[in-house]
């Protein structure tokens, strides 16, 4: 049966191979050619809005690449799905509702009234825009059906 | 109880349980809006609010416990008192001071809102001395100790771990991918990483003085199970990343290690059940067995059975970021981590008190009413859940339309939420019924 001693080197040595292959995995999947997070199209509003989302915490209730809380819908292709349902539109109607001074209200469901200025409504669809481009590797498939064809 | 600065976990304990208390009241206030009571969104709770505090008190509510933990368990098996016990409750008044206004702040839109790492930058440099203070006494009491076992030794490493992986999610990134990545280096590799090195230690702390079965024999099985649980757990971070903009390289590592990841759990829930077989030497203190066993167990299901559920990447697709993920959350945490501390509360209680209340019938009531509301709310989530994929990413329904359907299951889960906390409240009038720790109660024989 194996020692204490053997279990000890079972654990360190386990831990240390699978870190260092960690590691290793990390650098490789931001290496210039694997790279698929869209980042060269980060611009000054993206880092705006991205401040924005987080400084009102939205994933407190929204989920934005599947991550989030469930209580309100996944924000991955807003800007399409928005276009798609009010004629090309899209763009005003998620900056009316980050504008609105009462609170959204779709099915019942509140959302916090944010009243944000224009110019952060515009950074905030800025960030969604990126967000939109990003390779997920067919996820945004499959919450967002209209992406079909970009895919 | 051995020695006097052990006492000091008792105040770390009731800490723990009434940041418990407070997380279930967020957590009905969450149960309550989704069926369409959401009165408290005016009084500056909205949901977003609720949620960050429901799931930042769980991690400082666990936290006090495992620290509780450790200020109980390093004195015995050092063999010595803790180094300086002025300091210890400092750094618990502290703790209690960076949690208030953490939760406070968030009803005031001050916060940083990256999922579980909701705490102000400001803040988490205070957190950081904390932990350092606490690392410190802890170490220490170690160095100086008459003997340095392998659990103080697993225990200690997991916290000075925790503390270290906390930094990766202090790094500022302008993409919501790197930032979402570095962020799961905390959040994961915390939860299915270096807590369980936490949970380890405290396991078979309990294990040795509640089964008497020989030290050398449980300390080699911890070391298997921590390792299978880093072989596994380190590369199993993948399955977080999965669908949030990296390589599709992780879909293969993540998808084969989480499938691993069971096996930690696996072990562990058979070493405990084994320990307890084996062992000659009956300890008169079921409750603190109950939850021991139980902890092992229900981990077992809770983070090994349902995680792999939905670990595949083929599964994932459908299941990210859906309320399957909260099904397993609930009863991973519940019975990894939440068990585990209820456990050595139980069995250092009536050490430190003097009063040897083992088996009494509100405690047995509060383990059976807390374990079967917790199950049934882990059901209610799993039917939403797969409810919820169904009807929206299978047949491609709108959100609010999917949410409408699964208000009736929210229904069922707030029943359950309430059996749970009748068992919460029955434990935690146990815990006042013990009464204040004494000096008293020292053990000067052993």
């Amino acid at each position: 049966m194996l020692s204490k001693k053997q279990a000890r080197a079972f654990f360190l040595g386990g831990t240390l191979v699978t870190f260092l292959v960690f590691i290793g995995l990390t650098i490789y999947s931001f290496s210039v050619e694997n790279d698929q997070s869209n980042h060269e199209n980060i611009t000054e509003a993206v880092v705006r809005g991205k401040n924005i989302w987080e400084s009102n915490n939205c994933m407190g209730c929204h989920t934005i690449l599947g991550e989030g809380a469930y209580y309100a819908p996944e924000l991955t292709k807003v800007v399409d799905r928005m276009n798609m349902k009010y004629d090309g539109q899209g763009e005003e109607v998620i900056k009316s509702i980050l504008m609105s001074p009462v609170p959204w209200q779709p099915n019942g469901r509140k959302m916090v009234a944010y009243e944000m200025t224009e110019q952060e409504a515009e950074d905030m669809v800025e960030f969604f825009k990126w967000i939109g481009e990003i390779d997920l590797n067919g996820f945004d498939r499959i919450v967002s059906p209209l992406a079909k064809e970009d895919n | 109880m051995k020695y006097k600065s052990q006492k000091v976990a008792y105040w770390f304990f009731a800490l723990s349980m009434l940041l418990l208390v407070l997380q279930l009241v967020y957590g009905f206030v969450m149960g309550f809006a989704r069926i369409g009571f959401d009165n408290l969104h005016e009084f500056g709770i909205p949901f977003n609010t609720a949620r960050a505090v429901h799931t930042n008190l769980l991690v400082v509510w666990l936290l006090s416990g495992f620290m509780g933990a450790a200020y109980y368990i390093i004195p015995e098996e050092a063999q010595r008192e803790l180094v300086n016990v002025k300091l210890a409750y400092v750094q618990l008044i502290s703790l209690a001071l960076v949690g208030v206004a953490a939760v406070v702040g968030y009803h005031f839109n001050y916060w940083e809102g990256r999922k579980f790492l909701e705490i102000p930058r400001p803040l988490d440099f205070l957190v950081v001395v904390n932990v350092l203070l606490f690392l410190g006494l802890i170490l220490v009491t170690l160095f100086k100790g008459k003997r340095r076992t392998t659990t103080a030794l697993v225990l200690s490493m997991g916290l000075l771990f925790a503390a270290l992986l906390y930094l990766p999610g202090m790094l500022p990134f302008d993409s919501q991918v790197t930032d979402s990545f570095f962020r799961w280096w905390v959040v994961h590799l915390w939860v299915e990483g270096v807590w369980e090195l936490i949970m380890g230690g405290i396991l078979s702390f309990l294990l040795i003085k509640l089964t008497g079965v020989d030290r050398e024999v449980i300390e080699k099985w911890l070391y298997v199970i921590v390792g299978l649980t880093f072989l596994s757990g380190v590369l199993g971070t993948g399955h977080h990343y999965y669908y949030i903009g990296v390589n599709k390289i992780w879909l293969i590592v993540g998808g084969i290690f989480s499938a691993l990841e069971p096996l930690a759990f696996l072990a562990m829930a058979l070493f405990a059940v084994n320990m307890y077989r084996k062992g000659e030497k009956k300890h008169p203190n079921k409750l603190a067995l109950y939850w021991t066993l139980g902890a092992a167990i229900v981990s077992f299901v809770g983070a090994g059975l349902l995680g792999f559920a939905h670990t595949l990447p083929q599964t994932n697709l459908y299941t990210h970021g859906t309320l399957v993920t909260a099904m397993h959350g609930h009863l991973a945490f519940w019975g990894a981590y939440g068990m585990i501390v209820l456990a050595i509360i139980s069995y250092s209680l009536p050490n430190m008190t003097g009063r040897k209340l083992y088996t009494s019938s509100t405690g047995r009531a509060a383990f059976w009413l807390s374990n079967i509301g917790m199950i049934g709310m882990t059901v209610a989530f799993g039917v939403a859940g797969v409810v919820q994929v169904y009807l929206e990413r299978k047949l491609g329904m709108e959100f609010m339309e999917v949410q409408n359907e699964t208000k009736v299951h929210f229904v069922v889960l707030i029943l359950c939420a309430t059996l749970f906390t009748t068992g919460i409240i029955m434990y935690i009038v146990d815990f006042y019924k013990h009464g204040k720790p004494s000096d008293e109660a020292l053990e000067i024989n052993q």
